[in-house]
């Protein structure tokens, strides 16, 4: 499982970065984005840079690529060497030369990572076009060696397929195969995984490492996730604000870290262990029974073709309880968040709110349903009109309700302060703060209605761990002292541990498992919910307690 | 594909038919009396009535619509009340100009539009963006007319190199033909260039911060490549929509540059037909443009989903 056997004689040091420095260009009144930044990489090594957002991980991968956009980023110190060549004194020519052959890079979105208008086996061709003189049939054996290398099914049509037509699981093996189609020295994954399901993100770093291990690919792995860190890194680079704060080897990081920044973000890391139980006797303000939602293709000729987004889904959320939900993508998880909150129109069942049934509520008494289901949605940064105030955008839902603006006002302000935000926020704008900040104001905003039922769609996905747990905590306090009800949804298994009194699993459509939260995670009973906890990253390290869990297949000494 | 062609063609009958219906509708309903004006201000109650019958107007509306309809379909567009001639002719006499000059404009929109505004993209923010960009609004808001006698004044009258006005067909030799065609082309192609190239610059602009740029990048492509081989054909869908609405634009007939340059053009037809009221001409003109805006669509969405893989209805 991990790879810190490798006998020291074999190391090769491949990458080695020093004293590097990007600052803005022209040179504004401001602090560099990086600065001091010294790391090396060893042939068949990996080395995993760590940070939250705004820490320079990207740039520095940038960098080392020679991509950093001309004109707006430039290096102004340091040296880059990869092989002993400096990327920073290549010259334009060279340093294309270079890029593919000796460094190659992975992003983090395969979906939009690939030419949309191009067949893929063609976008890798032209790595081999530009860096080989192979002929062209070489070139497609060459390919479909790669393509069978990062194991993709039935390569004759994935050859000729568009990115499309493709999953984003099949879409970065695609990214893979481009990069290291060239066997490069130097392999940077930018948050490769970031953007796929838990049980694709295990294949694919399984998949990274096998090809790694064979073409002993020195790889910078830059991610923001501890738990893929705990399986992947030989060693660790620590960064924030620009600056390396620790680097040491994956046991010296995660075992006995030496800066306080360190420890925070290590224990920030919520642990799988499930904390709650859910009262059986508790009373129900939610009970969904039997809802479906079927969407119909329709086809010009012959009958439409029905796609099931969710199939009998029944839950109920107990008063001042977290129910969760589970999923990957296309489980069906929002679908049914938006069916409960009358977003769209379910095709079946009964949602009943303390006794009401929301599904035959007429249109024109709609706007009075509406006031009692309140949502929390995923991005921060978009879910909140970036032309109001602060104040406008959490007042709004009152004053639509009928309440003075004065009254609006103040309830407004203490729904803030709930949230831990100074009333005087509220004459600001979105803009001025920070996606933590701003999740805090969307939650005060859904409060401020006072529902009987909040929905939080992926509410804590889009931040940084440390955020990610102050406002879990935050979600939770609220909970204790409002006595709201909250069905959470969310795609991580941490985080559902962390906060749920009761879990559903979804797949396709359907609830696999439902139970109390400590049921589901310790002892599940369906595979399907094995096979999630199996893939969640990092479940062989106890974060908050800095030490590996015993478990028998751990190897770690 | 040609499952998807056949719906597609299919789906446009219904519109066209309404097209038609409209057109047809639109002249019966609005007033005056067609037998009126042509019978002349001394005509009898009884010549009149001869007159109605024998241009169907004595018939229900919706059995003179499907005898026009089937007509129309026959190529029979009926006769120009003012000239006595068949519309057909009166059509198709006019086309060979239109269409000369039609082709010639959005060729040369599109020969200089798209890499002007890839040279502005590519230059964005600098200073040969802005001078491009500049040129652009002025192009796009100085009249046509202006642009023409301007250009009349400083070619023709002034240097001698074209002549003023006139139009000569093919047949008469190329040079001829080019020498009369290009000032007009000139004229009309300018608040087009105008167009299409802010909307090349803005797709290119938007493509080239696209992730699959930068992957592009990564491959080690030189910037020419990256712009030819990966940004245009994935700004191409925009640039399609305003060429395809352009070349529309420019076969319902040019009224004022054929006005300006004297061609016997369509657009010079619909002119003639509206100041002499010749509503079975209107009629005929209205119909032919509705359908040429119908077919052009047509060819637009079919090229769109060559264009664009993703897109598939």
């Amino acid at each position: 499982m991990t790879t810190s056997s490798r006998p020291d004689s074999y190391r090769v040091r491949v990458l080695t970065v020093s004293e590097l420095k990007v600052e803005t260009s022209p040179a504004l009144e401001r602090p560099p984005l990086v600065s001091g930044i010294c790391f090396d990489v060893c042939a068949g090594e990996t080395v995993c840079i760590v940070g939250e957002s705004g820490s320079g991980k990207s740039v520095t991968s940038l960098a080392i690529m020679g991509l950093l956009p001309k004109g707006a980023l430039e290096v102004t110190r340091g040296s880059i060497l990869i092989d002993g060549e400096d990327v920073l004194s290549a010259s334009e020519t060279r340093l294309r030369q270079m890029r593919a052959s000796k460094m190659a890079m992975v992003f983090q979105e395969p979906m939009t990572a690939l030419n949309p208008v191009q067949r893929v086996g063609r976008q890798i061709e032209e790595v081999l076009r530009l860096h080989t003189s192979l002929t062209a049939r070489h070139r497609r054996n060459r390919i479909m060696e790669m393509l069978e290398a990062v194991h993709l099914p039935d390569i004759e049509r994935i050859y000729r397929a568009f990115p499309h037509e493709l999953s984003g699981g099949q879409r970065q093996r695609i990214v893979i195969a481009m990069a290291l189609i060239l066997k490069p020295k130097v392999l940077i994954a930018d948050e490769p995984t970031t953007a796929l399901d838990v049980t694709t993100q295990k294949q694919i770093l399984n998949l990274i490492r096998e090809l790694q291990q064979s073409q002993q690919t020195a790889v910078v792995f830059i991610t923001h996730d501890f738990g893929v860190v705990s399986e992947i890194a030989d060693r660790i680079v620590v960064m924030n604000r620009g600056r390396v704060v620790e680097t040491g080897t994956r046991d010296q990081i995660l075992a006995r870290p030496s800066e306080d920044y360190t420890r925070t973000l290590v224990s920030s890391v919520p642990s799988l262990v499930p904390r709650h139980r859910s009262d059986p006797a508790a009373h129900k303000v939610l009970e969904v029974v039997g809802l479906g939602k079927t969407y119909e293709k329709p086809q010009f000729f012959g009958r439409a073709r029905a796609v099931a987004a969710a199939k009998d889904v029944n839950l109920t959320v107990a008063r001042g309880e977290i129910t969760g939900i589970v999923g990957e993508s296309g489980s069906g998880k929002s679908t049914v968040a938006r069916c409960i909150e009358l977003l769209i129109e379910p095709s079946s069942g009964s949602v009943m709110l303390n006794g009401d049934d929301l599904t035959k509520v007429r249109a024109r008494d709609l706007h009075s349903v509406r006031r009692r289901v309140q949502f929390v949605f995923q991005d921060p940064y978009r879910s909140l009109n970036p032309r109001r105030t602060v104040g406008d955008s959490v007042m709004e839902g009152l004053i639509n309700y009928g309440m003075p603006r004065r009254d609006a006002f103040g309830q407004s302000a203490e729904s803030l302060e709930l949230v831990g935000l100074d009333r005087a926020v509220m004459s600001r704008y979105p803009h001025q703060f920070s996606g933590g900040q701003r999740q805090r104001i969307c939650i005060a905003r859904a409060l401020v209605m006072k529902p009987e039922l909040l929905i939080a769609d992926e509410a804590v996905s889009a931040l940084d761990v440390s955020v990610q747990a102050q406002v879990l905590t935050l979600i939770d306090d609220i909970r204790v002292r409002t006595g709201v009800s909250i069905l959470f949804i969310t795609h991580d298994l941490r985080v559902a541990a962390q906060i749920c009194h009761k879990i559903l699993v979804m797949r396709r459509g359907e609830v696999v498992e439902v139970g109390d939260a400590m049921t589901v995670l310790a002892n599940p009973l369906h595979e399907y919910t094995r096979t999630l906890i199996e893939a969640a990253p990092g479940r062989d390290w106890d974060f908050q307690n800095f030490r590996p869990i015993h478990a028998p297949s751990a190897t770690i000494n | 594909m040609a499952k998807y062609l056949f719906r597609r063609v299919l789906a446009s009958v219904p519109v066209l038919f309404v097209v038609a219906f409209i057109v047809f509708a639109l002249l019966r309903l609005s007033p005056g009396d067609p037998a009126m004006i042509l019978a002349g201000d001394g005509a009898t109650p009884a010549q009149l009535d001869a007159m109605r019958h024998s241009m169907g107007l004595d018939r229900g509306i919706i059995e003179q619509f499907v005898i026009w309809l089937s007509k129309v379909l026959r190529g029979d567009f009926g006769v120009s009340l003012i000239t006595g001639l068949p519309m057909r002719d009166l059509v198709l006499d006019r086309l060979g100009p239109s269409f000369a000059l039609c082709l010639s404009t959005i060729t040369l929109a599109v020969v200089v539009a798209i890499p002007v505004g890839v040279v502005a993209a590519w230059r964005q923010g600098r200073a040969l963006d802005r001078i491009i960009m500049s040129g652009s609004v002025m192009a796009f808001s100085v009249p046509v007319f202006i642009i023409g006698y301007v250009l009349i004044l400083l070619l023709s009258r002034g240097l001698g190199w074209f002549p003023v006005q006139g139009y000569r067909p093919l047949s008469e030799g190329i040079g001829a033909f080019a020498l009369h065609l290009t000032l007009p082309t000139l004229t009309m192609s300018a608040p087009f260039i105008a167009v299409i190239s802010r909307i090349v610059r803005s797709s290119v602009i938007e493509v080239m911060g696209e992730d699959y740029i930068r992957t592009a990048r990564s491959k080690g492509l030189s910037e020419r490549g990256v712009l030819f081989k990966h940004a245009l054909g994935n700004a191409a869908v925009p640039i399609a929509t305003v060429v395809g609405l352009s070349i529309a634009l420019l076969l319902g007939g040019a009224v004022v540059t054929e006005s300006v340059f004297n061609i016997p053009g369509l657009g010079r037809l619909v002119l003639e037909a509206v100041l002499s009221r010749d509503f079975t001409a209107i009629q005929t003109l209205i119909l032919l443009s509705s359908v040429t805006y119908v077919v052009i669509n047509l060819a637009i969405d079919v090229l769109y989903s060559i264009l664009d893989p993703r897109i598939r209805y």
